[in-house]
């Protein structure tokens, strides 16, 4: 759907998203795939957690493996992070190293305690 | 006074202010949830062998949950779309989408807490333990009728998944009763923690909610005057609608499925 | 699906943009009302100023609280002189005859810390100062959110006075101590602590609106030619706060939901299995873990730490440059370690936990990191001492209160080390040693850097100096009763006094003294519990020497000595190149900034002190080869950062 309408006093500029003319129904069909994509990591995800013989330990990681891997195209197509600056990817990147940080420094100081002692 | 760079984008960096604030503000909410997420992992690893729950939530009713959020993801992004297209209309329509599957997440999510909070958890006198839905709670006549079942272990409510559940209507009289808890907050600290991670997800819906609905509902005016402040507008509100999204995608599995 | 294609006219450059969609509505015409000149302000300006008294007051509220705990603690049961009565009628059984009992003891003592750290030091220096200070220094026209400016100091004054209220409820304040450890902050059965996570929730909004603010306008408003590395280093300082600020509190805002929770969902996040009150078993789920609580507290607390020491250790480092009239030594090495400090600062913090259990390999890891920690601090510290060498140093009262930081914060962070250390740590900990270092590092630290920055910026709010008599001897006064208050409180840590003990430990050495009479090690001496009335003495005077300053604010604004220049300190920076008091947008022409903050004495210059935004070669009369080179290069740099950005615009009003 093309938007060449004329104004009365100024020319019309075709509608740009950086330089480029927005093509919408291109838009369109990228969301559908990436809508599909979404469903099938969900239907991995239920999938897996329905796998008789494992331990609940080992499904948990390979579904959050799926979930990141979900969250990854979320995060890079529908917020555009893969077209973003050096900005923005610096800060995530230091955000990510101290989630890390909070999760993991935590975790290792409930699993370290003098022997014989507990931890609560 | 106009403050530079609001609209235009500052040319070593590439980003307008308000992308700089959307993603400093997401960094912080990352950590909010990080923070939530790091007692979640915390109190799963800390807890007795055989007491974490497995499949005490409504499976269909969190996957809807989860296709309707990541629907509401994508007509976010081509609401956004519709605005760098000078499309106004389709903005708005894709926008009303986006509401609309926003009101379905809470409701359906609404639903959920009342079905846990009508659940119940009855420790009888004679060391059974009857857990089910709550049918009716006669206080004339002295009992209460769930819809549920009666195990002889309380270990056999945790997991969920592994066994075949029967349920049938049973009435307890109040005098066999030892004592009753719902299944909300206060049960368990795996309740606890879905209460809390999902009531704040759910604020944050909200709010995220009435942000876009203020653009849908007053944005034609600036939409008139200066499209291209609305279009940021909506791409930084619609960043935040992905990043309530991001934060349900983690949520689910683990509160879900595993 | 709508198809129709609305006429819309195409995107316009902000230049064509109507007046309308101003947002300020300053016409030429017509000035704002009251309300939105000075309440509804967004100008940050205004903001820096409304964040700067209200921490004075809370400052001061924090200071009565710990008069009144000190007198408790040289003074245990004896009602307070004074105010006693006035206690007893307003809060009623706590304050008894004018006493103050063990359960106000511990509000006061919770909330001394609450308000000094959270509603007094953080808004004073990082908002009111960095609203204030960085937009001018880097050329800007404002923040680059001025309402989310100014529903960030709403949502503080709120937290204020949702913190203020507490003490009047039933029960009273919060009294689970700063850190607010679960269990014992849930199982008090008050709702005072309710009241604490609702104001931490709002403060810590008003943290974040704060922080994304600041990191966005340095980020993107900077005048052209102002590139990272010639930003002043109070700017640089700020940034680092921010960020701190930004990613640190969250964790603590989900731990206040999940105490919140525990508190009025009777929820068991911090509450362990088989916990007992009162003798009896809780009637709660349990499964929760204390720990989580003190880890996700501890996340902020550390880095909070460096919240309240980075801010002021940019406003000395350019009280110190602008008064030694010589280039910072080491400005590179203040910046990365500036960088480095606040980055480590996130990894550090269970040396706050040595106590609770930990095993040697954690423990170990984080004594490593806040052994290494120490040594961007060092760094930091030198440069600014080497700084004064060979400088023409002017004592004025701001350079006073900036060279007195020095030795203070010195003091302070060595005292530190022992603490950092988990095998001494065991010995240190909860005891009086540690408020000693703390305070050591805020009170004649901090502190005294916002008293210098005070000094320093108060004639470029005002256009009048504060009286140089006065500031001298508020100076003297609280730099000799600050050290007589905790220089004394190092040795009784060591001696074994344990902090938030409501009677100074009267209890405690009677119990231990009188088990196997005197023999016994860890009695109190006498010696050690009679300097509890010198520092309350010492604690007196040093309330009263602030009435000078509070004397010499208000005074000054109305009867100083007027500046004759809009430079009165006669210093490089870009906020001294406004008009005074800086109008609403701040600079009569954006500037463009040419060389690096602290161009003072600079060889073949007429003047001692380059300002930023002076052209290069300006009043030069014979460049040497090596300065036309220099210009140059700077002239090139300078064309380049221009021909990439918009064309510096006259300001609209």
């Amino acid at each position: 759907m093309s938007d060449s309408h004329e104004t009365k006093t100024t020319a019309a500029q075709p509608p740009l998203h950086d330089g480029h003319p927005v093509d919408f129904n291109a838009y369109l069909r990228r969301c559908g795939f990436i809508f599909v994509g979404i469903l099938c990591a969900i239907g991995m995800m239920l999938w897996i957690s329905y796998l008789p013989g494992h331990t609940w330990a080992l499904k948990s990681a390979l579904i959050l493996v799926v979930a990141c891997a979900n969250a990854f195209v979320v995060a890079g197509f529908l917020m555009h992070l893969l077209s973003e600056k050096k900005m923005i990817y610096t800060l995530l990147a230091v955000t990510v190293f101290l989630f890390i940080g909070l999760m993991g420094l935590t975790l290792y100081a409930m699993q370290d305690f003098p022997a014989g002692t507990q931890m609560h | 006074m106009d403050i530079p760079y609001a609209i235009q984008p500052r040319p070593d960096t590439g980003l307008y202010n308000a992308k700089v604030g959307i993603w400093l503000f997401l960094a912080s909410e990352v950590m909010l949830f990080g923070g939530l997420f790091s007692a979640y992992v915390l109190l799963r690893v800390g807890a007795d062998p055989g007491t974490w729950p497995h499949g005490w939530q409504n499976l269909t009713l969190g996957t809807i949950n989860t296709v309707v959020l990541a629907l509401s993801a994508i007509t976010t992004l081509l609401a956004w779309v519709a605005c760098k297209a000078g499309q106004f209309g389709r903005f708005r329509f894709f926008h009303a989408c986006t509401l609309l599957f926003a009101l379905a997440f809470a409701i359906i999510h609404l639903n959920e807490y009342h079905e846990d909070l009508t659940h119940y958890e009855i420790h009888l006198t004679s060391g059974l333990i009857a857990d089910g839905h709550m049918v009716e709670n006669n206080l004339k006549e002295d009992y209460v009728t769930i819809e549920g079942r009666t195990v002889n272990d309380e270990k056999l409510l945790y997991d969920l998944r592994s066994q075949t559940i029967k349920e049938s209507e049973i009435k307890i009289p109040r005098t066999e009763i030892a004592s009753m808890e719902s299944y909300g907050p206060w049960h368990n600290t795996y309740m606890a923690l879905d209460f809390t991670m999902t009531g704040l997800h759910l604020l944050h819906v909200i709010a995220g909610s009435v942000v876009i609905g203020y653009l849908w509902l007053f944005g034609r005016k600036m939409w008139r005057t200066d499209p291209e402040r609305f279009t940021n507008r909506v791409e930084v509100s619609g960043l935040f609608w992905h990043f309530v999204d991001l934060v349900w995608i983690f949520l689910f599995p683990v509160l879900y499925l595993t | 699906m709508d198809t129709t294609v609305e006429q819309f006219p195409p995107f316009r450059q902000p230049e064509d943009a109507p007046h309308a969609h101003d947002d300020h509505g300053q016409h030429e015409h017509h000035e704002p009302g009251f309300w939105s000149k000075y309440i509804f302000s967004t100008d940050h300006k205004v903001i820096g100023i409304q964040y700067g008294f209200t921490a004075l007051c809370f400052l001061l509220f924090g200071l009565f609280l710990m008069l009144m705990m000190r007198w408790q603690i040289a003074h245990p049961g004896t009602p307070v002189p004074v105010i006693g009565p006035l206690l007893a009628k307003i809060l009623g059984n706590v304050a008894a005859g004018g006493v103050i009992s063990s359960e106000l003891y511990n509000s006061f003592g919770a909330m001394h810390g609450t308000i000094m750290v959270f509603l007094g030091i953080v808004p004073l220096a990082f908002a009111a100062f960095g609203n204030y200070v960085v937009p001018l220094m880097i050329g800007a026209v404002d923040m680059a959110f001025p309402r989310v400016n100014l529903a960030s100091y709403q949502a503080y004054f709120l937290g204020g006075l949702v913190m203020t209220v507490s003490f009047f409820i039933p029960g009273g304040a919060a009294q689970a101590g700063w850190t607010s450890y679960s269990p014992l902050a849930t199982t008090i059965p008050t709702h005072g602590q309710l009241f604490w996570i609702i104001g931490m929730v709002l403060l810590i909004s008003s943290s974040l609106m704060g922080a994304i603010n600041f990191i966005a306008t340095i980020i993107q408003l900077r005048a052209p030619g102002m590139t990272w590395m010639r930003l002043p280093w109070f700017v640089w300082t700020q940034f680092v706060t921010a960020f701190l600020l930004l990613l640190a509190f969250p964790p603590l805002e989900a731990a206040c939901v999940m105490q919140f929770m525990d508190n009025v969902a009777h929820t068991s996040f911090f509450l362990p299995t088989g916990l007992a009150v009162g003798g009896q078993l809780a009637h709660i789920s349990g499964g929760g873990s204390p720990l989580l609580w003190q880890h996700l507290f501890w996340f902020l607390g550390h880095p909070e730490v460096y919240v309240l020491i980075l801010p002021a250790m940019g406003i000395v480092c350019e009280i110190i440059a602008n008064n030694t009239r010589k280039p910072i030594w080491g400005y590179k090495s203040l910046v990365y370690s500036v960088l480095s400090l606040g980055f480590l600062s996130f990894i550090v913090w269970a040396h706050h936990m040595y106590l609770t259990g930990m095993g040697t390999a954690i423990s170990t890891f984080f004594q490593a990191t806040t052994m290494i920690i120490s040594i961007p601090s060092v760094i930091i510290l030198t440069c600014l001492f080497i700084s004064l060498w060979g400088g023409s140093i002017r004592f004025n009262t701001p350079m006073l209160f900036a060279l007195a930081f020095l030795p203070m914060f010195g003091i302070g962070g060595l005292t530190g080390l022992p603490l950092g250390f988990n095998v001494s740590d065991v010995h240190l900990h909860d005891t009086y040693y540690i408020i000693a270092h703390f305070h050591y590092i805020v009170a004649p630290g901090t502190i005294f850097a916002l008293f210098a920055g005070i000094y320093y910026w108060f004639p470029k709010m005002t256009g009048r100096m504060m009286n140089e008599f006065w500031g001298r001897v508020h100076f003297w006064c609280s730099l000799i009763f600050m050290n007589l208050v905790f220089m004394p409180m190092f040795a009784q840590g060591m001696a074994g006094m344990l902090r938030r003990m409501s009677d100074g430990g009267a209890n405690y050495s009677a119990a231990v003294n009188s088990r196997a009479g005197a023999e016994v090690i860890g009695g109190l001496s006498n010696d050690i519990m009679a300097l509890h009335v010198w520092i309350l003495w010492a604690a007196i005077s040093l309330g009263i020497a602030q009435i000078p300053f509070i004397v010499n604010v208000f005074w000054s604004m109305k009867h100083g000595e007027k500046v004759t220049s809009d430079n009165p300190w006669n210093s490089t920076t870009l906020e001294w190149q406004t008009p005074t008091p800086p109008p609403h947008g701040n600079f009569t022409h954006t500037p463009t900034v040419y060389r690096g903050p602290y161009e003072y004495s600079v060889p073949g210059h007429p003047r001692d002190f380059a300002p930023q935004n002076e052209p290069l070669g300006g009043s030069h009369p014979t460049p040497s080869p090596q300065a036309e080179h220099g210009k140059q290069l700077a002239e090139d740099e300078n064309r380049k950062t221009q021909n990439a950005m918009s064309h510096p615009k006259e300001i609209k009003h």
